[in-house]
């Protein structure tokens, strides 16, 4: 065995840093999944009938489906009565200041190196933080509402801004859209809500971090994003779980509107527990996330750095409905060990002139599957339609693989679709080229990552960028063979 | 004198080194002493082991050495890795330098310089004396600066490639460089360039050892020893004097001096 092979070996086995578990008191729903369940979930958020209706009209559509099987991922039937879907850390039901936070939850978000008071924090980041079902606290809120931005936990939206959320709610994803998407219309608990008014510009990053604690739950939240004309947002979305020895289902859906010349950036780091090195455990992330550029000249971005999960299905898209629309979508996704990831994006140029750009950077290593999946789709009446894609896969060692499945529908004469794909490896040569300049093999590799990724890296915010370019390092190392 | 005495004064030493790669023996007893402030220069026909050399000073994997031994500054050198080799100040400037794509050579060599520092116990260099030491060194060896902020080698010209290995030696200050066919595939005008820029890092303290095929480039680089190296072997050491004559006779000369042995 090599050197640069025992390194591997060594260094796959790195720990998962977030994998801890905090000891709070929670209030559960009974395990398994039935009407009774969706009622009990609705009860609980003390909802409004129309509410209840639309989870129970989810719930028996989603009775009548079945799990997709065309992606390129594998994994046991999943057993939805074994899972709780509800579960939410037991504290005072109404806080009025940070300080009635349990001191635990506060722990633990501090663990995470997110500070949910206020006057600590250093830049401008109004953060919801949401654990298990339910959000805990969201920060910045006086100082947003000023402007008339609403950013609050979905369950606080839906009694304060009933008009909005029952407009909006699933006019971007149906609730019949896919498997999980009903599903997750059933028993969503709770999850971020933003509005932003008619020409503001979001003074700071709005945050929502989100943190699976308690044992065999399931979490279903649901984000809700409106941006009205001309005005902007940027966006930023976290994830981790504790270390468990069983898989836990996350299946949220996100839903983005633009009006007229509004522009919103969204940005993902998920790094969800990928389970073990031989592949046990971990969080099925079955992500629905789309976006519509609903008016002219609208423009959204998806960043995603995805390290975790043991298994990722997640496509955020971009409906480009308005003329004159931009739809982007840069990610890295990277998978170890036995992780797999199904994963990419569709844009659907409806609009006149309306541009797309796809950027994805798919690094496999360990015996991990990574594959891209995209659908480029260009109605007939979408005049001049610009789509760019660039989709390069690394692969690190010779047990992983790598997969491009790129779909291309054009319906129109008008339009240009370009279309690059690479495959490389890190090479020996790379990394002892920086070896004879004093760098060791675990920095050469987090060099050459970040190298490679940097085209999506930049696309980050600042704060969010060093702690991607961290996290890749330490999702890889050593996973030069 | 003790010996002991003596070998302070020498940077490097190789003893009867020999090495393979595969099955294929390549060097077959190399034997060669280098002290600080020296230039030497190794030549010889194309497959006669130089560049195993070269490789093998700086620790690659693909090459297993059989027998021998060397030592650099009283340390045992392949017990070392090849970062170890790089901290201790041995430097490769390579034939073919490799591209890393988007990450820019100024970025690059922060990572290296300051993973040297740490190895000797020296804090990191601030961003502020860093860019300073760039600025005088880039003048040294006559770069541009804006081909440092480019991804390292990624679109680069031949010349230009190994113009950035020599401004890397400039900045990391090595004790021993080996330059490996570094006048490969450069002009003339390029040559004097990377020529001058290796005679100013020049000093009582450092050595060079120049691997190439033709002699011109020791028209500006000029060694104190020349060694002719063949079939895995040293068969002729002299002074700049022998390379003038190989050039006039060329190789052949070697090759049937010692196949006639």
């Amino acid at each position: 065995m090599s050197d640069s092979n025992k390194i591997l070996e060594e260094l796959t086995q790195s720990d998962y840093k977030y994998g801890f578990v905090t000891n709070i008191e929670n209030d559960s729903a009974p395990k398994g999944l039935s009407e009774d369940t969706v009622r009990f979930i609705s009860a609980k958020k003390n909802e409004p009938e129309w509410l209840l209706e639309w989870r129970l009209k989810a719930f028996r559509h989603w009775l009548t489906m079945e799990t997709p099987t065309w992606a390129n991922v594998t994994f046991p039937a999943i057993d939805y009565q074994d899972i709780i879907y509800y579960s939410a850390p037991k504290q005072k039901i109404s806080l009025s200041s940070l300080d009635e936070i349990d001191p635990e939850l506060r722990a633990t978000f501090e663990k995470l190196g997110i500070s949910l008071d206020e006057q600590k924090r250093l830049s401008g980041v109004a953060v919801d933080a949401v654990i298990d079902s339910v959000s805990i606290t969201t920060t910045f809120k006086g100082k947003l509402s000023e402007l008339g931005i609403i950013f609050c936990s979905m369950s606080e939206a839906v009694h304060e801004h009933p008009e909005l959320v029952k407009k909006h709610l699933g006019s971007v994803v149906p609730i019949t859209d896919n498997y999980f998407t009903a599903l997750n219309s059933a028993v969503f608990s709770d999850g971020s809500f933003c509005y932003i008014p008619k020409g503001v510009r979001c003074p700071m990053e709005l945050s929502t971090y989100f943190r699976i604690n308690a044992a065999n739950t399931g979490q279903f939240e649901r984000t809700l994003l409106i941006a009205d004309e001309g005005s902007y947002v940027s966006y930023l979305e976290g994830c981790t779980a504790p270390m468990r020895d069983e898989n836990q289902l996350h299946a949220a859906v996100v839903e983005l509107i633009a009006m007229e010349k509004a522009e919103i950036k969204y940005s993902t780091v998920q790094n969800w527990y990928p389970g073990d090195k031989n592949g046990k455990g971990g969080i099925y992330n079955f992500v629905t996330k789309r976006a519509i550029c609903a008016g002219d000249h609208a423009k959204i971005s998806w960043t995603q750095v995805e390290t975790g999960s043991s298994i990722t299905w997640k496509y955020p898209s971009v409906i480009l409905k308005g003329d004159y629309s931009i739809g982007e979508f840069y990610s890295v996704a990277v998978t170890n060990n036995m992780q797999q990831a199904d994963t990419g994006t569709k844009m659907i140029h409806i609009g006149k002139n309306s541009r797309s750009r796809i950027v994805s950077k798919g690094i496999s290593a360990g015996k991990s599957q990574n594959s891209y999946r995209g659908l480029v789709k260009v109605m007939p009446r979408a005049e001049n339609a610009r789509n760019f894609s660039q989709c390069d896969s690394l692969l690190m060692g010779d047990q992983c693989g790598a997969h491009t499945f790129p779909y291309i529908e054009v319906g129109n004469p008008s339009a240009i679709v370009e279309h690059e794909a690479t495959t490389s490896k890190i090479g020996e040569d790379q990394v002892f080229y920086c070896n004879q300049r004093g760098i060791d093999t675990e920095k050469a590799v987090a060099l050459i990552v970040n190298g490679y990724c940097k085209e999506v890296l930049n696309q980050l915010p600042m704060e969010f960028a060093v702690e991607a370019q961290k996290l890749l390092a330490i999702s890889l190392e050593g996973s030069v063979g | 004198m003790t010996t002991d005495h003596l070998s302070l004064f020498i940077m490097l030493s190789i003893k009867n080194l020999q090495a393979r790669v595969e099955e294929k023996e390549i060097l077959k007893g190399i034997n060669l002493e280098v002290k600080a402030g020296e230039v030497h220069a190794i030549m010889g026909p194309n497959g006669s082991g130089k560049s195993t050399l070269a490789s093998i000073l700086a620790g690659r994997e693909t090459y297993e050495v059989t027998g021998g031994s060397i030592t650099f500054e009283g340390k045992d050198l392949l017990e070392l890795s090849p970062e170890d080799r790089a901290r201790e100040g041995v430097f490769l400037a390579f034939q073919y330098p490799v591209e890393i794509p988007g990450v820019s050579t100024i970025n690059f060599l922060k990572t290296a310089v300051n993973a040297i520092r740490e190895y000797r116990g020296e804090e990191a260099m601030d961003a502020v004396s860093f860019l300073k030491m760039m600025k005088e060194k880039t003048k040294v060896v006559e770069i541009d600066e804006t081909l440092l902020k480019r991804s390292l080698n990624e679109g680069f010209s031949g010349g230009e490639k190994k113009r950035n290995e020599i401004f890397q030696m400039a900045m990391l200050e090595p004790k021993l460089a080996v330059l490996d066919e570094t006048d490969s595939g450069l002009d003339i005008d390029a040559l004097k360039i990377v020529a001058n820029g290796v005679n100013k890092l020049r000093s009582k303290n450092n050595a060079v050892i120049v691997v190439t095929h033709y002699q011109r480039l020791l028209d500006y680089i000029v060694p104190d020893y020349v060694h002719v190296l063949y079939n895995g072997r040293i068969v002729k050491s002299g002074t700049k004097e022998l390379a003038l004559e190989l050039e006039a006779k060329g190789y052949d000369w070697i090759k049937n001096e010692n196949t006639a042995v």
